[in-house]
Order: C-alpha cells, then structure tokens, then sequence
C-alpha cells in the first residue's frame, strides 16, 4: 500500500455508495408507485456505479492484487467506512426519501468541490457522479415537499422521519482525521466549506415542504471509523452471502 | 356507418394487415381479448419483478448486482408501458391493479416458483426471457397497434435478458463442481415450467382460434412450445447441463425434438392458486399497493395545491 489515507478516504465513499444501493435496492419490486419503483432502482443502480469506480481506484491504490469484489465483499463490519446514515433502515417511504434527501444534499455539493481535486481521478469521479447527484436530489427534494405539503398523514409520517434521521445528518459533513489529510493534501474535500451551501439547501426544501428544521446539531458518529449501528452486520449477511459460502469463485 | 359496416371494414384492415388504432372502431370482445392479454402481460412483469428482485441484495459480485437492478427495473418499464398500451383501450392502471389483487386477473405462472439459488437468476434469464420471447416476437405484430409498439421495445430488451442470463448459466457452468450443480437443480426445477408458459395444448386452449383471427396471436401455443424446445436444447448441450426429460430426444422425420407430456395437473393447479409462491406473490404487490396509499394521496393534494397557487398567482 502506498498511501493509506487516500485508500481509506477512496473507501469511505465506496462504502457510502455500496450501502446506499445495497438498502435502495430493497425497494425494488415494492414500491408505493410503479413510477418510484424504477426510480429508486434507478437510484440504486447510479450508486452500485459510483461504488464500482471508487473501489476500483481503491484496488489501484492498495496495488496487492485485489479486485473491486474483494474489497467491496470481504470485509467484516469494522472495515466498513460508510457514514451511518447510509446503513440505516427503509422504514417508510418518507423516511426512505428523506435519508435520500439528506445523503444527496451532502453528496452533491461533495461531488461539485470533488471536481477539483488535485488527484485527476478523483476529478473523474466526481465529474461523472456530480450529474447523478443533481437528478437525485431534485428527486428526493421534490419528495420532501410533496410528501411534507401533502396531506396530514403524509405530513406526520415527514416530521417522524426528520426526527428519526436528524442526529444522522451531521457526520456527513464533519471530517475525521482520514478527510483532514486528505484536505490538507489537496485531494481531498473541505467539508467545512460544503456546509453551509447543504444546509442552506436543507432548510430551502424543508421550508418548502412546511417542515421545521430541527434545533439539536447532536450528530451521531463513528461510521467513517468502522464504528457501525447493528443493522450494518444484517446487510453484510446479505451483501457477502455467496462470496461467503463460496469463496474464490467465479460468478 | 351502421354496425354491420363497421365490422366489415374492421375485417378488412385486418385481413390487409393493417393496424387497428384507439380511436378506430372496434368489436366489443376484440377490446376486451387485447385488455385481458395486455394486462396479463403488463401484471407478468410487474409479478415477474419480485423473483428476481429477491437477489438483488445477494448478488455475488458487483457487476451482477447492477446488472440484476438494471434488469428488474426494465420489467417494471415493460409493467409501464403496458399498462399505457392498455389504457388507450379504455381502462384506467388503477382498475387493472385492483383486478389483479383480486385474483380476477391473471398473470404468468410461471413467476409462482421460487428463486432458491443464484442460479435461479441465471434460469430465469436464459429459460423464462427465452420462452418469453418466443411469446413475444409474434406480438410485435399483432394487429393492435400500441400493442405491438410496446412490444418492440420489450422484445429489444427481453433478448437482452436472455443473453446474460445464459450467459450466468455458462459461467456456473464453466465453474467449480458446486457451481455446476446449482446451475443443473436450476435448469431440473424450471424446465418445466417454462415449458407451461406457453400454456395449454392447442386443444385445450380456448382463446388461440379467435385471437388468431384477429391477429393478436399469430402462432399456436404448441408451435411455439417445439420452437423453444428446438432452440434450447443445443444450449442446454452447450452448457453443459442435462434438460430433465428422459423423452427429450430429435425426431429426424419431423424435423424437431420430441419432448415428453407435461404436467397439466400441475399447471392448472399453480393457475388456480396453488403454486408454491402464489399467495406471496399477490401478497407481495397488494401490501406495495396498500403502503403506497398515502403516498399517492399526498402526491395528489400536493398536485392539487401547486395548481391552486398557479391559478391564483
């Protein structure tokens, strides 16, 4: 390995996108409207792309032989770095939208500062990602209003999830010491500066959608670290099933 | 134009191949053959999302992973533009939806097994898209015209979907000796099936000689059932694998394979409900239909009070 930093950081955006698509991908076949149905498959399928690329440069860096599957498959719960945002559950559709809604505020204007990364593949990631997040946030932000302007029960189910997922939204945009390096070496994204724009965006869409922006900044962490909630090891059962039961084959 | 003449010239369009439109005239039980068809088939995507959909999280590497979201969600894009051919018949999503939750309409049985093992991805592609197919390429000219558009496109995609479920099949197979034998218990498990989706003998069939009049159906289920036969069983060779019919052998003076009897107790069971997954299948779309309620609903009032807005502003 040549550079840890840059592998852990390659990951911990690998991780986000694969635990993301992993739990969207749940919804498919299930939706509450064919229309959704295919958008969040959709969504799914945009993030299972991004994480391809990111492990795929994490493999590159790493330089030991891996593929993209062994990385992404054959890791136990502590080497996960996604935030714990990502790994939490459907719920119901409102809450499904609003942790969508709250990953694409911090994902696209990640993605928009990520274009300028001194590392050029970075840059091309971001660039090709960038255009994905701004479909998904003008989906998940359209839903956010409609289902907070809607009716009482689509309003109430609105409020339930914003509190369910608030303490969520911070570690999104605070850097633990992998993100500081790799800021301070000229890759990486300043999330401090992100902040503000994400959440001026959150309170545009919830004010549009007649919901409070909550007052507590108390943000659940640990995530980018490998520390994960319980639901992390349930999708990993799932996720590495096969790679598991049949190591090193073909499929 | 009274209705004798409007029959007649019905029956000239479609004895000259022309395309019947919405907004033509048409016989009440032509309308009503092409919603029942079209909604069978638009409720056989839809149901057929789920089998598939339940390897989703499973897949084992991430190129599959895509590959399986991608495929599931080109069906739900079949279930669309299906549901839309059938709305310019004069009935409404909602309705076909209902019919189907009640049991009153009917979709492919075939989406009534289980999917146990991956390899069930790679059966399913290969043996049900296959057989699909055969189904479907006839249809792209049936004399409906929304009809057959619809099915142009869903035909593109559906040869697609063949190819790389062989194309799983071949790699299980090119595998290690468990991999093989999952491929083999998936190719034993939907043969059969498969075999049954182009539904009853010529002779039992009660719709093929006047869906064929009309040009809605252009082969019989027993024709179409050979031709499947034909081409797969070279695959099969290919792969490797054995097709589970030990009366599966070429018949030089037809021309084609002759292939053992099929369970019909089996088939008209699994359509009366008793297939091993019916239940949680029709279970599986209502309760997507009940939890979406109020989310329908409050895209509706949201609709509605945007417009208000616009209005007043």
């Amino acid at each position: 390995m040549t550079d840890l930093t840059k592998y852990n950081y390659v990951l911990q955006h690998a991780d986000n996108c694969l635990i993301l698509g992993q739990r969207l991908g749940e919804w498919c076949g299930h939706g509450p409207i064919l229309e959704q149905d295919i958008a969040m498959t959709n969504i799914s399928l945009d993030l299972i792309g991004q994480a391809r690329m990111w492990y795929q440069y994490a493999a590159e860096i790493q330089n030991e032989g891996k593929s993209e599957d062994d990385i992404a498959y054959l890791r136990d719960a502590w080497g996960y770095r996604n935030v714990l945002l990502v790994e939490q559950p459907n719920g119901d559709f409102a809450q499904t939208i609003f942790r969508q809604f709250l990953y694409d505020t911090y994902s696209c204007y990640f993605y928009e500062a990520l274009m300028n990364s001194s590392d050029e593949r970075l840059a091309a990631i971001a660039a090709k990602s960038h255009k994905e997040a701004l479909y998904h946030i003008k989906w998940s932000g359209d839903w956010v209003i409609r289902l907070g302007d809607g009716t009482e029960e689509s309003h109430n189910r609105m409020v339930a999830a914003v509190q369910e997922l608030w303490s969520y939204a911070g570690e999104l945009i605070k850097p633990n010491e992998t993100e500081a390096k790799a800021h301070e070496e000229g890759y990486g994204v300043d999330l401090s500066a992100i902040k503000e724009k994400r959440d001026a965006k959150i309170r545009e869409v919830l004010t549009e959608a007649t919901l409070e922006v909550p007052e507590s900044t108390y943000a659940h962490e640990g995530g980018k670290d490998g520390r994960h909630s319980e639901h992390l090891g349930y999708i990993l059962a799932d996720l590495q099933f096969l790679q598991r039961a049949y190591p090193g084959l073909e499929w | 134009m009274d209705i004798k003449s409007l029959e007649d010239r019905f029956n000239e369009k479609i004895d000259e191949d022309v395309r019947i439109e919405p907004k033509d005239w048409m016989p009440d039980n032509y309308r009503k053959t092409l919603i029942r068809q079209i909604s069978q088939h638009a409720h056989s995507e839809i149901v057929g999302m789920l089998p598939e959909a339940n390897w989703i999280s499973r897949a084992p590497t991430l190129r599959r992973k895509a590959a399986a979201l991608a495929k599931v969600q080109d069906e739900a894009g079949h279930g669309l533009y299906l549901y839309s051919a059938c709305e310019t018949l004069g009935v409404e999503r909602d309705q076909l939806l209902q019919d189907l939750h009640s049991g009153k309409a009917k979709y492919s049985s075939i989406f009534n097994y289980p999917t146990l093992t991956w390899a069930d991805m790679g059966a399913i592609g290969w043996l049900v898209d296959g057989a699909a197919i055969m189904n479907q390429v006839p249809l792209c000219r049936a004399s409906y015209g929304p009809y057959a558009r619809a099915m142009v496109r869903v035909c593109k995609e559906e040869s697609f979907h063949q190819r790389q479920g062989f194309e799983i099949m071949l790699t299980l197979c090119k595998g290690s000796e468990e991999q093989k034998k999952m491929a083999q218990d998936a190719l034993n498990r939907w043969w059969w099936p498969s075999l049954m989706m182009f539904g009853p003998t010529d002779e039992a069939s009660t719709h093929t000689e006047q869906s064929m009049r009309w040009g809605i159906k252009r082969f019989t289920n027993d024709e179409l059932r050979q031709k499947f036969v034909d081409a797969t069983k070279p695959q099969a060779d290919l792969l490797g694998i054995t097709i589970p019919d030990k009366d599966l052998k070429w018949n030089e003076e037809r021309g084609h394979y002759d292939f053992g009897e099929i369970n019909w107790e089996e088939f008209f069971n699994v359509i009366k409900g008793n297939g091993p997954c019916n239940k949680q299948r029709v279970d599986a779309r209502k309760s997507a239909y009940d939890n979406g309620a109020w989310v329908r609903e409050a895209a509706a009032a949201h609709a509605e009070k945007k417009s208000k807005k616009q209005a007043a502003a």
